[in-house]
């Protein structure tokens, strides 16, 4: 009984040899919160942090890849990115489209592929910072029509230096799974 | 049908959540220019939620720091105090002569009814966090409504302009920086005088827009804000030209280093309260060595308020000298010599007392002709602020001449 109330069941299994993993609520809310709030607050001590660093989209990539379910995975992207665009003063949604799209296509891949060890890890991280920074600007200059310009340099040094911060990350949140 | 919708069950929610977000975008969109007013109620949760961390870690940095540098960090102090009191010195005599042109500036902006706005009353904040993304440039500041600030205030630091409020919340507030795209400030080159407006780039440079290509830039030109965009008050500091290149069409691109460092913002000033006044020469505040020297030297005894009028002390409202004689206000008992005195304070150039014997009888000294020179000048008292001059009996008729101003053509005068 406490442990229904303490935890969720977020995710079921899709495949026959991939483990599933679920987290506890206070994990499920606490860790986006916490992305959220030291992505907010470093680039006041280190301006280069926003310009390189995405936490908000590595802990989507990570609840995504360990849920194994594109619904879960679509909806953690969604919230994460919804709550990071009202945090800046653009349109709402830009950052949620772009990571509901990063949400489902991890959990995707997370049923298909192993994504368990570092080198896959650092991979899909990569992978999906180009993906997200694509929709991210197809967005805002399609929709929004914001004066965006794309930085291939810009972005894949983006991408290597948020997949090295990912793989230590993931090591870190694989503490807080739980099997179900 | 029911087969086919299980088997793309995922597809069909991600579309649906894609198209609910794209709708809401669309609708903020559609109302661009106020979407920030409309979503305020949205962004209160992500807000409320974020920033009592932040203001919790930033006070106890603060507090942590301020241990630091006021008990342990002592060493040097001294020293550093013995070069800030030089320091001192050098800036006195700096502002001397910034004071003398000042003033100048305010007897010329007085004759033109010239009004500028002057930064009233500011609320000091402190940065407590930021949007976290490349592609938003604000910062979060630990004032908000319960403070009185309010939307689109000017936020500055001592180094220059920072940005302007963009949404205000009951104990927090969103301040757009002036490098973010959508920013816009007014500016003015501080030598050239050349207005243009300024505004971010998506790589968070400041650049000067609506120069033409015709223009001559110097780089390292400074850079002022020009009042226009009725937001930050005339003559703040912004920065300085970095580069000039060739634009688009037949403008100049010109690129701005900010004065203030918008990546390292600690603490900020928000502009609560502008006042906007007309500039008036005050002479009060002018005052001469000699002056004071004068004033403590003997001087003649005063004398009464009949002798005042018998030698054709004009009342109040009539064409007055163009010089004083007066002595300090101390020494002026009768009321009629209160008044004028009364009268001095608010005129540097109004009538003469009658505290000077050595005028008595000497009626056209003291008040000269209505239609001469001086007494046209007399009527304009910030066009040649005289100064009174108590002990010396024939210089005080001199008038001050200011640098640039002609000086007056006084009959009377004993040329």
């Amino acid at each position: 009984m406490t442990t229904a109330l303490t935890s969720v069941q977020i995710t079921y299994t899709s495949g026959e040899q991939v483990e599933v993993y679920r987290f506890s609520i206070p994990v499920t809310i606490g860790i986006p919160l916490l992305a959220l709030f030291v992505q907010a607050f470093l680039p006041l001590r280190f301006p280069w942090f926003a310009r390189y660093v995405d936490l908000p989209l590595l802990v989507t990539i990570f609840f995504a890849m360990a849920r194994r379910s594109p619904v879960a995975g679509l909806f953690t992207g969604a919230i994460i990115g919804l709550a990071q665009d009202m945090l800046g003063h653009n349109p709402i949604g830009i950052y949620g489209i772009a990571k509901t799209v990063v949400g489902y296509g991890a959990s995707s891949l997370g049923v298909k592929l192993d994504v368990e060890n570092a080198g896959a890890r650092f991979l899909v991280t990569l992978g999906f910072y180009l993906v997200h920074s694509a929709v991210y600007f197809t967005v805002a200059r399609g929709l929004v029509s914001m004066t965006q310009s794309w930085n291939w340099l810009h972005g894949i040094l983006a991408g290597l230096v948020n997949a090295a911060i990912g793989v230590m990350l993931y090591f870190v949140l694989d503490k807080f799974k739980q099997r179900t | 049908m029911e087969s086919v919708l299980g088997r793309y069950r995922n597809l069909i929610i991600l579309v649906g959540v894609l198209f609910l977000q794209v709708l809401g975008l669309a609708m903020q969109v559609k109302r661009m220019g106020n979407e920030a007013q409309d979503t305020r109620l949205i962004r209160i949760w992500a807000v409320g939620s974020i920033t009592p961390f932040e203001r919790g870690l930033v006070w106890m940095q603060t507090g942590t720091r301020n241990i630091w540098h006021n008990y342990f960090y002592l060493r040097g102090v001294r020293a550093e105090n013995r070069d800030l009191k030089a320091q001192i010195e050098q800036m006195r005599l700096e502002q001397v002569r910034l004071s003398e042109d000042a003033a100048q500036a305010r007897r010329l902006q007085s004759l033109l009814a010239f009004k500028e706005q002057f930064v009233a009353k500011t609320v000091a904040a402190q940065v407590i966090g930021s949007s976290g993304s490349d592609f938003s440039r604000i910062i979060y500041i630990d004032k908000g409504e319960n403070s009185g600030i309010k939307r689109d205030m000017a936020v500055i630091t001592p180094d220059g302009v920072v940005g302007k409020v963009a949404l205000v919340y009951s104990s927090a507030a969103q301040v757009l920086l002036i490098n973010d795209q959508t920013s816009g400030v007014g500016v003015i080159m501080a030598d050239s005088r050349l207005d243009g407006w300024l505004g971010g780039t998506a790589n968070g440079e400041v650049v000067m827009n609506d120069v033409m290509s015709d223009e001559d830039v110097p780089v390292g030109a400074k850079v002022l804000t020009s009042g226009g965009d009725q937001i930050f008050p005339k003559g703040l500091p912004v920065g300085t030209v970095a580069k000039v290149m060739k634009g688009k069409d037949l403008f100049l691109n010109i690129k701005i280093k900010p004065t203030a460092d918008l990546s390292k913002l600690e603490e900020v000033l928000v502009v609560v309260e502008k006042q906007e006044k007309q500039a008036t020469a005050d002479d009060k505040a002018r005052v001469r060595a000699a002056d004071i020297l004068a004033q403590r030297l003997p001087s003649v005894p005063d004398r009464p308020t009949a002798d005042a009028a018998s030698v054709g002390i004009k009342p109040e409202g009539t064409a007055k000298p163009a010089f004083t004689t007066s002595l300090p206000p101390a020494k002026t008992p009768p009321a009629t010599t209160s008044r004028l005195a009364e009268k001095n304070a608010t005129n540097s150039t109004s009538a003469a007392t009658a505290t000077a014997p050595r005028k008595t009888g000497d009626d056209t000294s003291a008040t000269p002709k209505q239609n001469s020179p001086a007494a046209s000048v007399t009527t304009k008292p910030s066009v040649i602020p005289a100064k009174p001059s108590t002990a010396q009996p024939k210089p005080s008729t001199l008038p001050t001449i200011q640098p640039g101003s002609q000086p007056a053509a006084d009959d009377n005068s004993p040329h």
